[in-house]
C-alpha cells in the first residue's frame, strides 16, 4: 500500500493534494484494517466483555452511566472485599469509563443510542485506530521518507503485540492507552522540536488523560527524563529542551495529581524522582547557559565547576537521605521486581503468582512481532546515522522498551510502538532506495562518461547506485513479500491466538464443528438468578470480577490485589481442614463457596492447579497453620490420587473438587484429565457445607456454607448422625468432660 | 579568578545587554520567585497539613516561572535562531494559554 505513494510524482500526479488524498485513503483503510482484524471474536462468538479486569471496568463504566460523574467519582463499592469494601473512586484510574461513557452520551445526543457493552466491547479497536494513526504521525516526526509514516501506520495497526490487549471485547486499560502513549510521544517529540509550550502543554495535557487511564504512565515519566538527560550529556542542550521539558513537566505534573489514585505520588515516589530531579537540573543547566554567554572562557570554568559540583552532589544527597528517611516513597514492589527479576518470586508472591509477570521468551517476539523484530535493530541503527534529537528518543525508548518487554511478557505492549516506528524506518529506506526509478545520475552526466571514455578511470567518480532493474525488483520484491507475509501472520496469530473471549469455552466436536463450553455465565447466571441479592460468594482472587460483573453478587476478594492479607484469608480457608475453614467463613459471613474444576473436561487453568499458589499466599501470613510442605508427598510430588497427603485430601478445595466425582465413572475408573490420574473412588466428605450447584462440565461447582446445628452440634458429629453412623453401641462409661462453667 | 569578579561580570552584563521588556519579566520573576520561597518557608514553619493545598500554591509558582521564563527564552532576540517558528506574539499567546491550563489546575487541585 504505502509503496503506491512514492511513485505518485513518476506518473505525472505531481501535485501535493493527489498525495495528499492517496494519504488520506490509505490511513482509513489502515484504520479499517485495524478494526476488521481485532473483530474475529465478536463474530465468531458474540459481542461479550472477555477476560477477568475487564469485567470490572465494565461494571465501573456501568454505573458511571447510570448514576452520573459524581456519584461515580466518590463510589463506595460495597459488594467488593465484603467486609471491607473499596474505595473505587480512589483506587482506578477513570480515564477509560470517563471515555466510553462520554461516547455513550455523545451518541445519545446524535440519536443513536448504542447499549453501553457495545461501546466498551468495541472501544478497543476504535482506539486502535486512532494509535494507527498516531503512530502515522510519530514517524513522520523521524523521518522524511514518505512512506515510512504510512508503514509505521499498517504495522501498528496488524501487529499481534498490540492486537493481543485489543481485541474487541478487551475492555481493559491499554485499550485507550497504548494510543494515549504513543500520542504523547509524538506530541512531546513536536515540543521539543519546535519549542513551543502550546505544544508542551498539549503534551502534558495527553499525559494527564493518560495518566487518568493506565497505571503505565510511569513509563512515560520515566523516558522523557531519561530522553532529556541523554540530550543534557549529549551536548545538545537547547532552550527548546528548556521550555518543552519545563512546560511538559510542570503542567503533566499538576495535571496527573488531579486524579485521586495518583494523589500526591508524584511527589514522594521514586518512579516520579527522575522527571523531579531532570526538571531541577535542566533549571541549572540553563542558568549556566545563560551565564555562559555572559562571562570570559576562563571565569566561566570556575563558576560551572563549582557550581555543578556542589548542586549536583547536595541534589543527589537530598534524594538519598529523603529516601532512606522514608518522606520518598522507595520503589513499589512491582515496579522493583522489573530491576531485581527475582524479587517478586520471593517475597511476593501474589505479584509472582499471575502470568503475564513472567520472562519472556523468545519464540514470542517472532510470534509478536514477526518480521519487524529483525527490521528494529536496523531502524534503530539508521537513527544513529542522522542523530537528531527526536533519533534519540527513539533510541533511548528501543533501549529501555527491550528491557522492560524482557523483564516481563505484559510489558511486550509498550515496546511495539517503538518496533513499528524503526522497522517503519528501516523498510522504508530500503524502498525509497530501490524504488526510485529516477536514475541516480542527472541527465547530463549520464552523457559526461562516455566523452572522458579514453581518460584515467581512476579520475572518473564512480557512480554510486542501484542501476539494475533486476536488482531494483528483485530486492523490493522481496521486501513486498515479506510485507504480505507479516500481514498472513497476523492475521493468523489474531485469529487462532488472540481471539478467543476466556468466558465461553470453544472445542471441536470429532466432526470438526464447534462446540461452546458455557460453563461459567451458566453458575453465575445460576447464582444471579438463585440466591439472596446480597449472598456473599467467597471463591479466589481470580474469579472476584466476573462474579461481580456477571452474577451480581458481593465477593470477598477480587482481581484488585490491594488486600494482600484478605487474599491470604482466603488462601487459607481453601488449603485449611473444614473445621478451620468453616470458622473462617462464618467470621466472614460467607453464604456460598465457588470453585473452578477442570478435572472432567481437561480445563488446566482450573483451582487445584492454582492450589499452591493459595497456599504460599497463605503461608505468607500465617507460617504455623498452613504449610506448604504438607501438600507435597514424602518424595516431593503433587499429587490428588490415592497418594494425595492427608493435607491435601483434608483441604477444603480438595474436599470442593473432587466431592461426589468418583460417581460420574464406572467403578476403579474415576480420571482426572488434568492430572492425569486416577482418582480414589471413595470421593471425600464434607461436612460444613453442601453442594448447591455443579455446572453441565463440571467446571463451575458452588457450595453453600450450612449454618450453625440447631442444637449445638459441631459439623462433623451432626453429618456422622445424619448417615447414620451412630455407634451402635453407645458406651456407658462415662468419657472424659469438663467441668461446666456457666 | 576570583567570585566578586565573575559575579560583577554578570552584574554588568546583564544591566548593558537586557532590553527594557525583558527587565520587566525578570521582575515578575523575581517577585514569584519570593512568594515560592515565602510559601516554602511558611510550610517549614507550620507544616504542610493541608498538603494539597500547599503543593497547589507552590505548583503555581513554580510552573508559573517556569512558563515565564520560557517567555522570556523565547522572546529574546539572543535565541531568535532557535525557535524560527515562534513569533513573540505567538510565545505570549502560548504563555498565556499554559498560564490558564496551569491555574485550571491549581484552582482544582487546592479544593
Amino acid at each position: 500500500m504505502a509503496v503506491e505513494t512514492p511513485k505518485g510524482p513518476a506518473l505525472g500526479y505531481t501535485t501535493e493534494s493527489t498525495r495528499a488524498l492517496f494519504r488520506v485513503v490509505i490511513l482509513c483503510f489502515i484504520a479499517a484494517a485495524a478494526i476488521a482484524s481485532r473483530l474475529f471474536s465478536v463474530i465468531r462468538f458474540e459481542s461479550i466483555i472477555h477476560e477477568f479486569d475487564p469485567w470490572f471496568n465494565f461494571r465501573a463504566t456501568k454505573y458511571l452511566v447510570a448514576n452520573g460523574f459524581h456519584k461515580f467519582w466518590d463510589w463506595f463499592d460495597d459488594r467488593t472485599w465484603h467486609p471491607l469494601g473499596r474505595v473505587t473512586g480512589g483506587t482506578l484510574y477513570p480515564g477509560l469509563m470517563v471515555t466510553s461513557g462520554a461516547i455513550y452520551h455523545a451518541l445519545k445526543t446524535l440519536t443513536v443510542p448504542v447499549d453501553i457493552r457495545n461501546i466498551c466491547v468495541l472501544l478497543a479497536p476504535a482506539c486502535s485506530g486512532l494509535t494507527a494513526f498516531a503512530t502515522y504521525l510519530l514517524t513522520n516526526e523521524m523521518t522524511t521518507s514518505p512512506s515510512a509514516g504510512l508503514l509505521a501506520a499498517i504495522f501498528m495497526g496488524i501487529a499481534p503485540g498490540y492486537i493481543s490487549r485489543s481485541v474487541a471485547g478487551s475492555y481493559d486499560n491499554e485499550a485507550i492507552a497504548i494510543f494515549l502513549l504513543v500520542f504523547t510521544f509524538y506530541l512531546w517529540i513536536k515540543a521539543l522540536k519546535l519549542g513551543s509550550m502550546l505544544w508542551g502543554a498539549l503534551c502534558a495535557l495527553f499525559y494527564g488523560y493518560m495518566v487518568a487511564s493506565w497505571g503505565g504512565y510511569a513509563f512515560i515519566t520515566c523516558l522523557l527524563p531519561v530522553h532529556a538527560l541523554t540530550l543534557i550529556c549529549m551536548g545538545r542542550y537547547s532552550s527548546r529542551l528548556y521550555v518543552s521539558y519545563t512546560t511538559w513537566y510542570a503542567l503533566g505534573t499538576l495535571a496527573s495529581m488531579q486524579i485521586p489514585f495518583v494523589g500526591f505520588l508524584p511527589i514522594k515516589t521514586s518512579e516520579h524522582m527522575p522527571a523531579l530531579g531532570i526538571f531541577g537540573f535542566i533549571q541549572l543547566i540553563g542558568f549556566i547557559e545563560y551565564v555562559r554567554s555572559a562571562i570570559s572562557g576562563r571565569q566561566f570554568q570556575t563558576f560551572l565547576v563549582t557550581i555543578l559540583v556542589a548542586t549536583f552532589g547536595l541534589g543527589l544527597l537530598g534524594l538519598v537521605g529523603l529516601t532512606s528517611l522514608g518522606y520518598i516513597a522507595p520503589w513499589s514492589g512491582r515496579f522493583y521486581s522489573l530491576w531485581d527479576t527475582g524479587y517478586a518470586k520471593i517475597h511476593i508472591p501474589i505479584i509472582a503468582s499471575v502470568s503475564e509477570h513472567q520472562p519472556t521468551a523468545w519464540p514470542s517476539y517472532f510470534f509478536d512481532l514477526n518480521f519487524l523484530v529483525w527490521l528494529f535493530p536496523a531502524g534503530v541503527y539508521l537513527c544513529f546515522q542522522e542523530l537528531r534529537d527526536e533519533h534519540v528518543f527513539v533510541v533511548v525508548y528501543a533501549l529501555f522498551g527491550s528491557y522492560f518487554s524482557g523483564v516481563m511478557v505484559r510489558l511486550m505492549l509498550t515496546l511495539t510502538p517503538v518496533v513499528c516506528v524503526a522497522a517503519a524506518m528501516s523498510a522504508s529506506q530500503i524502498l525509497d532506495t530501490y524504488l526510485s526509478w529516477k536514475s541516480v545520475v542527472p541527465a547530463e552526466e549520464q552523457e559526461a562518461p562516455k566523452k572522458v571514455r579514453g581518460g584515467l578511470r581512476g579520475v572518473e567518480k564512480p557512480n554510486v547506485g542501484i542501476y539494475s532493474p533486476l536488482t531494483k525488483v528483485l530486492v523490493s520484491g522481496s521486501i513486498l513479500v515479506y510485507l504480505l507475509m507479516f500481514v498472513s501472520h497476523c492475521t493468523w496469530v489474531t485469529s487462532n491466538a488472540y481471539s478467543s473471549p476466556s468466558v465461553v469455552l470453544a472445542s471441536r466436536m470429532p466432526d470438526g464443528s464447534q462446540h461452546i463450553i458455557d460453563d461459567y455465565r451458566e453458575a453465575y447466571q445460576w447464582l444471579r438468578q438463585n440466591t439472596k441479592e446480597d449472598a456473599k460468594i467467597m471463591s479466589w482472587w481470580d474469579y472476584g470480577y466476573q462474579i461481580g460483573g456477571m452474577a451480581d453478587r458481593p465477593t470477598l476478594v477480587d482481581n484488585n490485589t490491594w488486600n494482600n492479607t484478605h487474599i491470604a484469608t482466603v488462601g487459607k480457608a481453601m488449603s485449611s481442614r473444614e473445621e478451620v475453614s468453616y470458622e473462617i467463613m462464618r467470621q466472614h459471613e460467607v453464604d456460598y463457596v465457588l470453585v473452578v474444576f477442570g478435572g472432567l473436561l481437561g480445563y488446566s487453568g482450573d483451582d487445584i492447579n492454582k492450589f499452591l499458589w493459595m497456599v504460599r499466599i497463605a503461608e505468607g501470613i500465617w507460617p504455623d497453620e498452613v504449610k506448604e510442605r504438607d501438600f507435597f508427598t514424602s518424595q516431593g510430588e503433587y499429587r490428588v490420587d490415592e497418594g494425595a497427603t492427608d493435607t491435601m485430601k483434608n483441604s477444603l478445595m480438595y474436599k470442593m473438587s473432587y466431592y461426589n466425582y468418583a460417581s460420574l465413572f464406572p467403578p476403579g475408573q474415576a480420571a482426572d484429565r488434568v492430572r492425569q490420574v486416577r482418582v480414589p473412588d471413595q470421593g471425600p466428605v464434607i461436612n460444613t457445607i453442601e453442594e448447591a450447584y455443579t455446572s453441565e462440565n463440571w467446571i463451575i461447582r458452588i457450595y453453600k456454607v450450612k449454618d450453625l446445628d440447631n442444637i449445638g452440634r459441631d459439623h462433623v458429629n451432626a453429618a456422622a448422625f445424619e448417615r447414620g453412623q451412630k455407634k451402635k453401641k453407645p458406651t456407658k462409661k462415662r468419657g472424659a468432660r469438663v467441668l461446666r462453667v456457666d | 579568578a576570583n567570585w566578586d569578579k565573575v559575579l560583577q561580570n554578570i552584574y554588568q552584563y546583564y544591566m548593558n545587554e537586557t532590553p527594557q521588556r525583558t527587565k520587566l519579566i525578570d521582575v515578575f520573576l523575581a517577585f514569584i520567585a519570593v512568594v515560592g520561597a515565602l510559601q516554602f518557608l511558611y510550610c517549614i514553619l507550620a507544616g504542610n497539613y493541608p498538603f494539597n493545598a500547599f503543593l497547589s500554591g507552590f505548583g503555581a509558582t513554580v510552573g508559573q516561572f517556569v512558563l515565564t521564563i520560557s517567555l522570556r527564552i523565547q522572546t529574546a532576540a539572543a535565541n531568535k535562531s532557535d525557535f524560527p517558528e515562534v513569533s513573540p506574539e505567538r510565545a505570549f499567546a502560548d504563555y498565556v494559554v499554559c498560564s490558564l491550563i496551569l491555574h485550571f489546575f491549581c484552582v482544582n487541585f487546592i479544593n
